[in-house]
């Protein structure tokens, strides 16, 4: 074992003051240390796209980087979406067209889509399937979530 | 290709004739000859409850069924379960809004039962929804949420104030018990 | 998976349905289809012909008559299940009977496909022998009598003869104020039993134990009359010791050995579980309804 730093997270607004390994992963960190387990891990090698995070504006895949690369960063995970009892248009979309099965890979897409739909409201659908490509569901076929996504992005473009 | 016979069946409220080998099961019959493929088959052998339908408004089996025994019998299977083409059923609304179904697979043969189950039993325990729903596997849910849509289901079914809007859409009368 | 090829025939009375089993070879009743069926199914039987009892008039029935209930062979599990009639004479049926399969099952099965199926783990079975019920069937030379200790001859195999069909089976009650319990072991709710025990108790005046019926089903092909215990329970006061001590010759019981439970296991069953319906079944006596069935 390696010696331990002293850090903070800030996730969601909220900082978590912690106490890791350098090479303890940013995910594992967010799960075990802060406990916010909301982000899944799926694969731990970077393909599958469930621990998807927001991390100062960028969709990164939290597997693949170090708790402590992400100090003093702004951390956004899927339990900061809705607003207190209030849904995110991308959560109220998926239930609304069944783009959820298991559950697993959601909070990837959902945090995936929140970002490229903040940073890029005018993208064009090609492109915007092309983003999704890149997470991995083994449930639905996909079909069901670009449903939502796209009816999300009409909503929150004001349609 | 074996013996044939014409039978009569109705489906969702809609009149069938039909020349179906006597081997032939219910279950292949409204899938195959009526097109009707909400029904669906999980084992083919009765353990599974994927294939259950309302026969004379009592659930069975339909793969445990030939065709021919349906011969003059009334039949409602989950297509005829939604009141109108733009109008889910209470019960199907509950499934929805609880997560009732993920693959969606096991869903038509909980409906089916569970429609029975709540017309004879219109405010059951949880305990008794799970002896309900003993005879129909689901493999991605683990149940809970399919207890919680007909536990929702049973009070979304007490509080809406139509007489028979409990009933599926073809029926105009009860569903006999 | 569909069934082979096979002619079907669909009488309307007994007579046809009997006629037809004398003339036809290789011929299957089919009741309740809830065994058949998947038999079909899988292919593991390839009839000829099948025989449909569906639409055979008078077979479905559950009346009274000199202190028993005649129940038609085609009578449907469903009807037995929330039948008045039966819950109030044959309380011991009504709670077996909830441990019949599911509600779908029970919707089409009958008790008479059951019993000439003769599961060795059919929970129908078990009572029948329970209650010393009589099963009668219908040839071309008319309709005999078998005593239900008489009825398995072997492995699911009656002692039905290859033209005769199952139509009737009479069940005595035991009077008001006895002690029933059914009790079965399986994995999962709905499943047949590894092991199940049934009880039954009189008592006289003096609260001993004037009558006695212990039955155990899925030992072996046949349930299990425990007769020496019915006779030692006789004049006893009834106690769980007295209960604990004649149950441990269940121990010695043959028992089948197979993916489900080891002989081992389903000997320490039996002797757990007769106990336990013996001690319900006392509970039981001058009283306790049977639970209502939740349709």
């Amino acid at each position: 074992m390696s010696k331990k730093v002293d850090i903070v997270l800030n996730i969601n607004g909220r900082d978590y003051a912690v106490r890791v390994e350098p090479r303890r992963t940013l995910v594992d960190a967010i799960r075990d240390e802060c406990g916010q387990t909301g982000t899944h891990i799926g694969c731990e090698h970077g393909v599958c796209g469930a621990c998807t995070v927001i991390l100062d504006d960028r969709a990164v895949r939290s597997c693949l980087m170090f708790a402590v690369q992400a100090a003093g960063k702004r951390i956004r995970t899927v339990e900061g979406l809705a607003d207190g009892e209030t849904l995110h248009p991308l959560q109220r979309a998926f239930i609304e067209h069944h783009g959820l099965q298991c559950g697993f890979c959601t909070p990837g897409f959902l945090m995936l889509a929140t970002n490229v739909l903040e940073q890029r409201p005018d993208i064009d659908d090609e492109e915007l399937l092309d983003v999704l490509a890149s997470n991995l569901c083994r449930c639905t076929g996909y079909q069901n979530i670009i449903k939502a996504v796209r009816a999300a992005a009409a909503e929150m473009r004001g349609k | 290709m074996g013996d044939k016979r014409t039978i009569s069946v109705t489906v969702n409220g809609a009149r069938y004739e039909r020349e179906v080998e006597v081997r032939l099961t219910l279950a292949d019959f409204i899938r195959h000859h009526l097109g009707l493929t909400g029904t669906h088959l999980g084992c083919e052998h009765g353990v599974c409850g994927a294939c259950t339908i309302l026969l004379d408004g009592r659930s069975a089996r339909s793969c445990l069924m030939l065709a021919v025994q349906a011969d003059g019998h009334e039949i409602l299977t989950v297509e005829g379960i939604a009141p109108s083409a733009d109008k889910l059923h209470p019960l199907q609304e509950a499934f929805r809004d609880n997560h009732g179904l993920q693959c969606g697979f096991c869903t038509p043969g909980m409906l089916t039962t569970l429609l029975e189950f709540l017309r004879d039993n219109p405010d059951p325990t949880e305990q008794e929804v799970r002896i309900a729903i003993s005879g129909n596997l689901c493999r991605c849910t683990g149940y809970q949420g399919i207890v919680d849509a007909a536990l929702d289901a049973a009070k979304r079914l007490a509080s809406s104030s139509s007489p028979g809007s409990g009933d599926p859409g073809w029926a105009d009368e009860a569903v006999p018990t | 998976m569909k069934p082979p090829p096979f002619h079907y025939h669909d009488p309307r009375t007994l007579a046809d349905a009997v006629e037809l089993l004398s003339r036809l070879d290789n011929a299957k009743l089919l009741a309740g289809g809830q065994s058949l069926m998947p038999m079909l199914n899988m292919r593991f039987v390839l009839p000829d012909h099948v025989v449909d009892l569906n639409r055979v008039d008078g077979l479905s029935y559950i009346r009274e008559s000199d202190g028993a209930l005649a129940i038609g062979a085609m009578t449907r599990q469903r009807e037995l299940e929330f039948s008045d009639l039966v819950r109030a004479r044959l309380p011991l049926l009504h709670e077996a009977i909830l441990q019949v399969g599911h509600r779908q099952t029970r919707n089409r099965g009958t008790i008479g496909g059951s019993l000439a199926h003769l599961d060795p783990a059919a929970e129908l079975v078990s009572i029948a022998a329970a209650y010393d019920a009589v099963v009668t069937v219908t040839g071309p030379h008319g309709a005999r009598d078998i005593a239900f200790a008489e009825f398995p001859a072997a492995y699911m195999t009656p002692a039905i003869e290859p033209h005769e069909i199952l139509t009737a089976v009479r069940i005595p009650s035991w009077p008001q104020g006895h002690g029933h319990a059914f009790i079965e072991f399986s994995r999962r709710h709905g499943d047949f039993a590894i092991v199940s025990a049934a009880a039954l108790l009189q008592a006289d005046s003096a609260g001993r134990v004037a009558r006695a019926s212990l039955t155990l089903g899925g030992l072996g092909a046949a349930p299990v009359r425990m007769r020496e215990v019915e006779h030692a329970l006789i004049g006893e006061p009834p106690g769980d010791e007295l209960f604990r001590n004649l149950c441990e010759s269940c121990r010695s019981l043959e028992a089948v050995d197979d993916i489900h439970a080891s002989a081992g296991y389903r000997q320490h069953l039996a002797a757990v579980l007769a106990r336990r319906a013996l001690v319900k079944a006392a509970e039981r006596l001058a009283g306790g309804a049977a639970p209502r069935s939740v349709h």
